[in-house]
């Protein structure tokens, strides 16, 4: 009996998202240089850095909101080919409508704060095409549900909700239409502990359950190290070390991620 | 030869009060209109003596298609002889010398505010409508440019999201005037204030719609033929006003957009909008032989 080994899963499948030597100025500022990130279908990728890293700027990027100076940016999704970067406006705002979520660490940025939360959520089945009023409604509610919002509080606009709410009214919109890929940009920042487990819980479980890649940053490393599978350590616009989870936190190689790393411990 | 003999005897003013570069600009801009259903496009406004908005860039379209020849109507609330209404139609017809008529029927011009007649236009009719408000997307986007911008993209999501607010307060579509159609397929505009009742005249309609704001600077149109369906959910049905079962307590006409006149009582009566439509229903009532177009309404129902 003659025995065939598969190649380890890792080495099949190629990556979702792949980001190649992207480089961004605002003028003398250099907020990423030739930076890299891959993330591979289901697995979660934590960017960690100290403020003024680049990892906001490199998450909007991934969100095709700002195009680079010079790089690469491809999704492995069928009908998605090419550099992303260089799609015109109408054909990169569908993409993102429909399979990219995100979460901004300011709830402003990405709600409506005076209508409703279930309106929020629905704006994006509207882009997208829905049309009955119905579907939009329980489409809302299922993806407030997934999110663990307080369905009596369905139509409250979020300016009446608490931050912790918010941030599951704008995770309720990233995922309403099942995207490939949900950017996170610091979605527990500003929140108190008990809350903040409370909605990385609910990331947990979100993915398990739905399998979508996940881009989180934060420069909490006890909510990076909760969440992803792979970490992408950033200074001052670089990428200092990448690999995976364990690998990081167990034994890291640079510098400046065993300060990161010991200072957490 | 002398100088005299080549130029033109002096004028106090143009025919038709435009002078000839006015009229070149309201042209093009027209047939750019129609070229691309429902999309506004900017244009020079002249001043015209009377105050922006009232009715200027209505005014400017009819001083630009008018001729000799050209029949004028014109209503104001679907009224022939308010005072807005009667000194536009008398200026027309002084500046340049068109007959001017109060039959929807025999008119071939006609210029309205608020309303479109109840009669059945044709094609070889045009309607202008007065436009205050020219922007669809005003409500949900004060940026003039970013609201460009979305019309350029097709990026309707805020227009139709408006909607869902409002059924979900309200349990009902707000809107009345002025509801956001969809034009040709790809255009959202605004069809000027007339009623929900009026919109679905446009739809299909055989007459050409130029709708032009004076004081906005900016003109969009409705060829003949062209599809306009108002902005609804596909389950929640787009609704005309109530009036199909009103009785105009002047003609007994039934079945038309309704004013209300209100009773000292506390109670009110109804009168036909479209003024003109009552008049006829009068004269008929009184035996007169009058030439009653075909409606668009029929026993208060719109067919589709
Ligand atoms: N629109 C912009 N214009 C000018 N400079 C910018 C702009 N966006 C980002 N920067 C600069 O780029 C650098 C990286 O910013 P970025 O927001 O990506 O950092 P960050 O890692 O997210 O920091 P934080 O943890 O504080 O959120 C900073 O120096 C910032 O000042
Ligand atoms: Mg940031």
């Amino acid at each position: 009996m003659t025995l065939t080994l598969d190649a380890p899963r890792i080495f099949q499948t190629k990556p979702l998202l792949s980001v190649d030597n992207v480089s961004k100025s605002y003028g003398a500022v250099h907020a990423l240089r030739d930076v890299s990130a891959i993330a591979y279908p289901g697995e979660v990728l934590g960017i960690v850095g100290e403020s003024g890293s680049g990892k906001s700027t490199l998450l909007r990027m991934m969100n095709l909101e700002e195009i680079p100076d010079k790089g690469r940016y491809t999704l492995d999704l069928p009908d998605v080919s090419g550099n992303l970067f260089d799609l015109d406006r109408f054909a990169r705002r569908m993409l993102c409508a429909t399979r990219i979520g995100i979460v901004y660490q300011n709830p402003h940025l990405g709600l409506l704060m005076k209508h409703s939360s279930s309106g929020n959520v629905a704006e994006r089945l509207l882009v997208a095409g829905e049309r009955s009023f119905a579907t939009l409604r329980a489409k809302a509610t299922t993806a407030l549900e997934a999110s663990e919002f307080p369905l009596e509080r369905l139509d409250a606009p979020p300016i009446e909700l608490s931050g912790g709410m918010q941030q599951r009214v704008q995770l309720a919109k990233a995922i309403a239409l099942e995207p490939a890929l949900l950017l996170l940009d610091e979605p527990t920042t500003g929140l108190d502990v008990s809350v903040q487990a409370l909605v990385l819980d609910t990331l947990k479980r979100l993915q398990q359950d739905r399998q979508i890649t996940m881009v989180i940053v934060s420069h909490d490393l006890g909510v990076i190290r909760t969440l992803a599978d792979r970490v992408m350590v950033m200074r001052r616009g670089e990428v200092v070390e990448a690999g995976l989870a364990d690998q990081i936190f167990q034994d890291p190689q640079h510098a400046y991620t065993q300060q990161l790393v010991h200072a957490k411990l | 030869m002398t100088l005299k003999t080549l130029t033109k005897p002096w004028e106090a003013m143009s025919y038709g009060f435009l002078d000839g570069s006015a009229k070149r600009e309201m042209r093009r801009k027209m047939l750019k209109s129609v070229a691309v259903p429902g999309c506004q496009m900017p244009y020079a406004s002249r001043e015209v003596p009377m105050a922006r908005g009232w009715g200027t860039g209505g005014l400017q379209v009819s001083l630009t298609l008018v001729n000799p020849e050209t029949r004028v109507k014109v209503i104001d609330q679907g009224a022939d002889d308010s005072v807005n209404a009667a000194s536009i139609r008398r200026f027309i017809a002084r500046v340049a010398g068109t007959p001017t008529t109060m039959d929807t029927l025999k008119a071939d011009l006609i210029q309205s505010r608020h309303r479109i007649p109840e009669e059945v236009l044709s094609e070889d009719q045009i309607l202008v409508l007065q436009v205050p408000n020219p922007e669809p997307l005003r409500p949900v986007q004060p940026n003039m440019s970013i609201a460009r911008q979305m019309h350029a993209d097709a990026d309707y999501g805020r227009m139709w999201l408006q909607l869902y607010e409002q059924i979900v307060r309200s349990g009902r579509v707000m809107q009345g005037a002025s509801y956001p159609s969809l034009v040709n397929g790809r255009h959202v505009m605004t069809p000027s204030p007339i009623p929900r009742w009026d919109v679905p005249k446009l739809h299909m309609a055989k007459h050409l719609t130029i709708l032009s704001a004076g004081r906005e600077k900016r003109i969009y149109a409705v060829p003949p033929f062209t599809r306009v369906e108002p902005l609804v959910f596909s389950d929640v049905p787009y609704k005309v006003e109530d009036h199909a079962k009103l009785t105009c307590h002047r003609s007994g006409a039934t079945g038309f957009f309704m004013n209300e006149i209100p009773q000292d009582d506390g109670s009110s009566t109804h009168e036909v909008s479209d003024s003109e439509w009552g008049v006829k229903a009068i004269r008929v009532r009184d035996g007169e032989k009058v030439a009653l177009g075909e409606t668009w309404y029929k026993d208060g129902e719109m067919p589709q």
